[in-house]
């Protein structure tokens, strides 16, 4: 790279005379790493801190101001092997952090409690079977009360805020009835230990509040992973751009352009930014962006977007929008009604408490009522309400869904699935219908050499390994087919029209026919692209395509062996939509569809009641990611487009959304097992409290018992991979 | 069981000590990056010069 980035954006301040920049770091394989990275960055002048954080590869510098430019930091990880990318941390990500530090410490706070609670509540059972004193009892149920009273205060301010908010908002959620329990059951314990009784629930309260505190932390550890992951990835794909500084040409991210900035495209490079063509002529590739595959002729004047290849020229653009704006308008005017007419599934443990909240509280009335209707004196009715109250807290409830998201989220990030939604596990389950597009889903996203075997080996190696001289994307295509990875000494690149070089003592030419005195050699009749190659004598026509994702025939079969109705909407012509969706064996297929066409068509399977997943990765599929009922999108895709789907895979291949399906499938069969067993739990233990019988110890076993099993079923997530390959 | 006046703070003052602790550690930030963590431990570059 000849021209150094200009990182000025992405350092900050830090204490004194200090600038920090935060990078993501690309290629880190193994622990070694991080001592390589660390070693090197530190031997910069300047350098007074270089951390790596191996969980989410992220290394933080620091340097004192003016001692290094940061792109010096870049060039040293890039001689190490590795790629670094400024990395601008979200807002959202910054608030969940603060968030998940403030649910871990009221997890402990609760742990604690728990623990030390526990620890006289054991001492006061097992004296009230033997001969514990009553001053001894009181003593030890006042420090409880100490301990109990000031942990709950602080460890129970995320359900007290939540289900204060529930209720202002007229709504009830599963924080009520959580609240209710707690502040009741300590209330209670409260009255009874100055009555000198023989029972006391702070053990129960605090308990409850140390499960219910581990779910809602695995919940939220889960989406910040997931978010983490999101966050390096968008700073992976932020690219740089050439922007004319009066006449010198300079290097920058993406992120400081601004409307009116003029850029320099070279061929083989993606457009950062929407613009207007000011010089220059050139091919541009848009299939990113609308699913077509054919090339546009662009001149002064013309509109390009964000995304597209640029293929033969180089061109001077005008920006006319960027960023959040770098949108062509009709696709953001149909995301946006797209996302606000969609009904999201209502996720099932919303729905688990809707039932929930009033059968728990009309049960505690009705037993309160029933017993003082018994002769029941109101001091009894009114203890044994409450103990129904607790006996029904949630905990197995509120763990049995998160415990199971956590371990199948892990399933699907082996995988190489990245969830960008916590339900998307449980609305995956659900689908009947899968819906793909073409261009770069189910084929690959760059085009490859399609003629292969109808070339000599040791040609075509040669001429990609030629290739690897070019920038061109047809040369980029070929070149992947190089084993060897050096290119050939002495190679020269003609712009726009080839490569030259020597190869063996004979002159060898690589590009259009002419520049390689190929007159007579025919380009492919079917559309496809081509490239020439001459070597002395021998020569060959190397036709490059889109060519289908390597399992895709596999991952279709056994996606139609799931019983899944399979179909294709594309936006390309339909004379290259037939033969993949012939080579697939997908007999549903419609071509040459515009965003909005796409929509209608979902709305319209959505309107027979069925459940849609639909895989795509253009921009001109965003809008019906954002419509149908779950969305998958491969990494290659336009940022819009990926901001839309519901979980996004890694890879050249499509086994990843098979096992989405079947790791998704098998989490919710785990999600329903585990509500069963929590109102089986019920079942028992409410008749059980009803009666009266619920002693502290009672509680204390039910409650534990319940959410251990619960938490040992949701383990068995992991195993939903390996039966998903099988 | 006078004893226990004594036994049972004792024990809530050991417990704290453990709850503030972890807190700390969590503050720290010795809990961001667990895996670098594990990984660490086998690098020697703290015996070399």
């Amino acid at each position: 790279m000849a021209e150094a980035l200009d990182l000025s954006l992405y350092a900050k301040p830090e204490g004194v005379g200090t600038l920090g920049v935060d990078l993501a770091v690309e290629g880190i394989t193994c622990g070694a790493c991080i001592a390589r990275i660390e070693g090197a960055v530190r031997h910069l002048p300047g350098v007074t801190e270089a951390r790596l954080n191996f969980t989410n590869r992220r290394l933080h510098v620091a340097w004192a101001e003016g001692a290094l430019a940061p792109a010096q930091i870049l060039r040293v990880l890039e001689a190490q092997g590795y790629q670094g990318h400024p990395f601008m941390p979200l807002r959202a990500e910054q608030e969940e952090a603060a968030e998940a530090r403030r649910l871990t410490r009221c997890l402990a706070v609760a742990g604690f409690a728990g623990m030390n609670i526990m620890l006289l509540s054991v001492s006061v059972w097992s004296g009230n079977v033997t001969d514990i004193t009553p001053e001894t009892r009181d003593f030890f149920h006042w420090a409880s009360a100490l301990i109990a009273l000031p942990a709950a205060a602080y460890a129970g301010r995320p359900f007290f805020a939540s289900a204060w908010r529930a209720l202002r908002a007229g709504a009830v959620n599963m924080d009520v009835p959580i609240s209710l329990g707690v502040i009741l059951a300590l209330g209670m314990s409260l009255v009874e230990t100055a009555n000198h009784a023989t029972h006391a629930y702070f053990d129960s309260a605090i308990m409850l509040l140390f499960f219910l505190l581990i779910g809602r932390t695995l919940d939220h550890a889960m989406r910040r992973r997931t978010r983490a992951v999101a966050g390096n990835l968008a700073a992976l794909r932020a690219d740089s751009a050439h922007r004319f500084d009066g006449d010198e040409v300079v290097s920058v991210p993406v992120a400081v352009l601004r409307a009116d900035d003029r850029l320099l495209v070279r061929p083989g490079e993606r457009v950062p930014a929407d613009g207007v063509v000011l010089g220059g002529g050139s091919e541009i590739d848009d299939s990113l962006i609308t699913g077509e595959t054919a090339r546009r002729r662009v001149a002064a004047g013309a509109t390009v977007y964000a995304g597209s290849m640029n293929y033969s020229g180089t061109l001077t653009l005008k920006v006319t929008a960027v960023g959040g704006n770098a949108l062509i308008d009709e696709i953001e005017r149909l995301l946006e009604k797209a996302a606000s007419a969609k009904s999201r599934a209502m996720r099932l443990a919303d729905r688990a408490a809707r039932v929930y909240a009033p059968v728990v509280h009309v049960t505690a009335a009705l037993t309160c009522a029933g017993w003082l209707i018994a002769g029941a004196s109101a001091h009894d009715a009114i203890i044994t309400a409450i103990a129904v109250l607790i006996i029904t807290c949630p905990c197995a409830l509120a763990l049995a869904i998160p415990a199971v998201q956590v371990v199948a989220s892990g399933a699907l990030f082996r995988a190489g699935v990245i969830l960008n939604a916590g339900d998307a596990i449980e609305r995956l389950a659900e689908i009947d219908t899968v819906v793909f597009d073409k261009t770069g889903t189910l084929t690959l996203p760059e085009p490859r050499v399609v003629n292969a075997a109808a070339i000599d080996a040791a040609l075509l190696q040669k001429a990609a390994r030629l290739a690897l001289s070019s920038r061109h994307p047809l040369a980029v295509a070929l070149a992947r087919e190089a084993a060897q990875r050096t290119p050939y000494d002495g190679a020269v690149e003609e712009a726009g029209q080839g490569v030259h070089g020597v190869i063996d003592g004979v002159e060898a030419r690589l590009g259009s026919a002419e520049f390689c005195g190929l007159a007579d050699n025919a380009a492919p009749a079917n559309g496809d692209s081509s490239i020439c190659f001459a070597h002395g004598a021998q020569s060959a026509t190397i036709a490059i395509a889109q060519r289908l994702r390597p399992d895709a025939v596999e991952a279709v079969n056994m996606l139609r062996a799931r019983g899944l109705d399979l179909r294709i909407l594309s936006g390309d012509r339909p004379e290259a939509v037939a033969p993949i969706a012939r080579a697939l064996g997908i007999a549903v297929w419609a071509a040459a569809l515009k965003p909005a066409d796409k929509i209608a068509a979902i709305e319209d399977l959505k309107a027979q009641g069925r459940r849609v997943l639909m895989v795509g990765d253009g921009l001109n599929d965003a809008p019906s990611l954002a419509a149908a009922y779950v969305s998958l999108s491969p990494i290659s895709a336009a940022d819009v487009t990926q901001a839309q789907a519901d979980a996004v895979f890694l890879g050249e291949r499509l086994q990843p959304v098979c096992d989405t399906v079947a790791i998704a499938g098998h989490a919710r069969a785990l999600m329903m097992q585990n509500l069963w067993l929590a109102a089986l739990y019920n079942m028992v233990a409410v008749p059980v409290a009803i009666a009266g019988l619920v002693t502290p110890l009672i509680a204390a076993l039910a409650m534990s018992g319940s959410s251990v099993l619960v938490t040992l079923n949701a383990l068995r997530a992991a195993k939903g991979r390996s039966r998903g390959r099988r | 069981m006078n004893i226990l006046v004594y036994l049972v703070p004792m024990a809530l003052g050991l417990g704290l000590a453990g709850l503030f602790a972890f807190l700390w550690a969590l503050k720290s930030g010795q809990y961001n990056d667990v895996e670098g963590a594990a990984l660490r431990v086998l690098s020697d570059d703290d015996i070399e010069k």
